[in-house]
């Protein structure tokens, strides 16, 4: 440890862990573009926010890059064909999801022409409005392509709004295993140099910061090179540490500026976009094309051969991990599937199950990778304090979650975890510790559920009390109202029998 | 004159602050655990426990009078939530509660009677007379009030299905 390294880490700046980075061979692979599948796999929620809604009808013919879901509500994004064909169900698969639960898609048949829409590309976006350019990206699909899905149009619209000042662009990818913004570094520097440019015009912030990890050498060569001539670009090589990739680590690094508890960067003037975000949000402008396509790796040791592959959106991951060679003996040393990175992927119940906008990565795990391991007490290191990067106290949360007791630990800070699993890795006793702070997490977010739920319910119950009351009310005042009619025409009988009787008597009388 | 009016202004004055006084010392509190217990109970008076309303309930439960697993449509949660908040324990595995559930109609068996409609605590199902009826999943609170008044059978409780919106990730299992 140098002397550097010993006074950070007195100052209890040695956040985070430096797992075997295992990103090479696969990194140094040519890019390879997977031919269109017989059929696509298009589930309606790609993205965080409300599902897409389908805009097709089952037997429809559409085009490559035709709107087939739009989207709903505030944050969503729409849906386009990744390809020409037919659309064969809308129904429910499998979702890329732990639970192995599924979700509604839309099935697509392919016709194999990959016929394009008309495509309404810009020749000069720095002319565009900036708002003009949020709904473009917005029709576009775009999300984040780090990995959360982000729409990043309500990112774009949302820092202009605020007035951002920076823009940091996330070229960390410190998960392991996974190159795919490495390889497009690579291999389309200026084309992400030419995005990020739209991006700050869009965003209205002056500068923009590249954060790279200094283990991607070749990605931070061809960056510099192509964004030399373009100031507010700047290229920033950031150490390589887990979990250097996400936002807020990222953004203290960068900018010396941290995020506070429960806060996010627009709060301090700061928006963050993926790489492959700069991509997609250049096509969509430049070319008018939507988000159908992404360049995801193909990793682990089971893989016959791992690299870069560039996938349509629905693609079921079976079929690209035949494209990509299969797997070691037909998969026989298979332990675990990973969509996503293999800190904070999703394990997966089986190969068949689409590719969608976030999937970073595709990974085959034998056993010695997974390395599963029975849990042992904890012996109160406190490892995992040293190595959570939000500083908080894992194994405290812990405990309390395993006593079921959630809200003292939301008390020290459950709500600041970012789920990185740092804590998980260091752990001598192996005990699963990320895995119960997103047990904690949900199971919050189900009580916030019931309350919301229990509330609604009295209000029905209570509106169905005002109701019946209303209702007998009315009839009460129906019954009065016809009692009174009666009365009064009787009265009036009454009164015209009496006049009738007097006008006889007199008539009577004066005769 | 005057001493009449000033002898009846000391002994009124007297008296209301003895009343005061006397307010203040004396007071007989309502529960508060009872108000808190409310505020867990599902809230839509169904009336399954066999009390007025989910007040009575409360009360009944914090006098001891009630066991803690007297609400059906509590289920499970709302059991381990009053037994935390009065210090009992229960055993839960007794209760047989499988999740929340919530009635769904048999189209082919609904005769379109509305009996179910008008006893609904929360007005969940939707129908006119002749019309197949429906549940409204949002609303219902799985009370089964609506069960027993149907002719037809119609009326079944289903568990509530669990969606990807819904789930979540299991509990590791403790070292």
């Amino acid at each position: 440890m140098g002397f550097m390294n010993l006074f950070k880490h007195f100052l209890g700046d040695d956040w985070g862990v430096h797992p075997d980075d295992r990103k090479r061979p696969a990194a140094d692979r040519p890019l390879r573009v997977m031919p269109v599948p017989e059929k696509l796999y298009l589930p309606l929620q790609q993205h965080l926010g409300g599902p897409a809604r389908p805009v097709v009808l089952v037997g429809q013919q559409v085009k490559k890059g035709e709107l087939i879901a739009e989207a709903q509500g505030m944050i969503s994004a729409p849906i386009h064909a990744p390809t020409s064909g037919t659309i064969v169900a809308v129904t429910d698969i499998t979702a890329p999801h732990p639970s192995g639960l599924t979700l509604p898609a839309i099935i697509l048949a392919a016709d194999g022409r990959d016929e394009w829409i008309d495509c309404q590309g810009c020749a000069d976006p720095f002319a565009l409005d900036p708002v003009d350019i949020g709904k473009r990206v917005a029709a576009a699909g775009v999300v984040g392509l780090g990995g959360a899905a982000f729409p990043s149009a309500v990112k774009l619209t949302g820092a202009a709004r605020s007035k951002v000042k920076t823009l940091v662009i996330n070229g960390g990818e410190c998960e392991p295993y996974l190159s795919c913004d490495d390889r497009q570094m690579r291999d389309r520097a200026a084309e992400i140099v030419d995005g990020i440019r739209i991006m700050l015009h869009a965003t209205g912030a002056a500068e923009a910061l590249v954060g790279i990890e200094d283990n991607k050498p070749e990605a931070i060569a061809a960056m510099q090179a192509a964004a030399a001539a373009v100031p507010e670009v700047q290229i920033r090589p950031v150490p390589a540490r887990y979990p250097m990739g996400s936002e807020k680590q990222l953004v203290q690094v960068l900018t010396g500026k941290e995020v506070a508890a429960e806060s996010r960067t627009f709060d301090i003037g700061i928006v963050v976009h993926n790489v492959g975000t700069a991509l997609a949000v250049r096509a969509a402008i430049r070319d008018g094309r939507p988000l159908i396509s992404r360049v995801l790796t193909i990793n682990g040791n089971c893989t016959n051969d791992p690299g870069n592959i560039e996938v349509l959106v629905g693609t079921l991951a079976e079929e690209v991990i035949a494209f990509a060679g299969g797997l070691k003996g037909d998969g026989i040393g298979l332990a675990r599937r990973v969509m996503g990175g293999p800190m904070m992927g999703m394990q997966i119940p089986h190969w068949r199950v689409p590719v969608v906008k976030g999937t970073s990565g595709i990974l085959a795990f034998d056993a010695q990778e997974v390395a599963a391991q029975e849990p042992d007490p904890c012996i109160r290191c406190g490892s995992c304090v040293k190595a959570c990067p939000m500083g908080l106290l894992p194994l405290e949360m812990s405990a309390r979650i395993g006593n079921a007791a959630y809200d003292e630990a939301v008390g020290i800070g459950l709500k600041d975890c970012i789920a990185c699993g740092c804590c998980a890795y260091v752990c001598p006793s192996k005990i699963p510790l990320v895995q119960y702070f997103v047990h904690a997490k949900g199971e919050l977010a189900a009580q916030d559920r019931n309350k919301l739920r229990n509330e609604a319910t009295k209000k029905l119950a209570q509106q169905r009390q005002e109701r019946l009351d209303r209702e007998a009310r009315e009839r009460a005042e129906a019954a009065a109202k016809r009692k009174a009619e009666r009365e009064a025409a009787a009265a009036a009988k009454a009164a015209a029998e009496a006049a009738a009787r007097q006008a006889a008597e007199t008539e009577g009388e004066s005769a | 004159m005057i001493a009449a009016i000033l002898s009846l202004t000391v002994l009124g004055a007297v008296l209301g602050i003895a009343l005061g006084v006397a307010n203040k010392f004396l007071k007989v509190e309502g529960n508060p655990i009872v108000d808190e217990l409310i505020a867990l109970m599902p809230g839509s008076n169904c009336g399954q426990c066999g009390f007025p309303g989910c007040s009575g309930a409360a009360e009944a439960i914090v006098a001891g009078t009630a066991p803690p697993t007297c609400c059906p449509p509590g289920g499970k949660a709302l059991v381990s939530a009053i037994a935390a908040k009065l210090g009992l324990s229960v055993d839960l595995s007794a209760l047989g509660d499988d999740g929340p559930k919530i009635a769904t109609v048999a189209e082919e068996l609904c005769i379109g009677c509305c009996r179910c409609a008008k006893v609904c605590p929360t007005d969940a199902i939707l129908g006119a007379a002749k019309q197949i009826h429906s549940v409204f999943r949002e609303a219902c609170t799985g009370c089964e009030a609506c069960i027993e008044k149907c002719p037809t059978e119609a009326l079944i409780m289903k568990p509530v299905p669990v969606t990807l919106q819904h789930w979540v990730m299991p509990k590791p299992r403790l070292a």
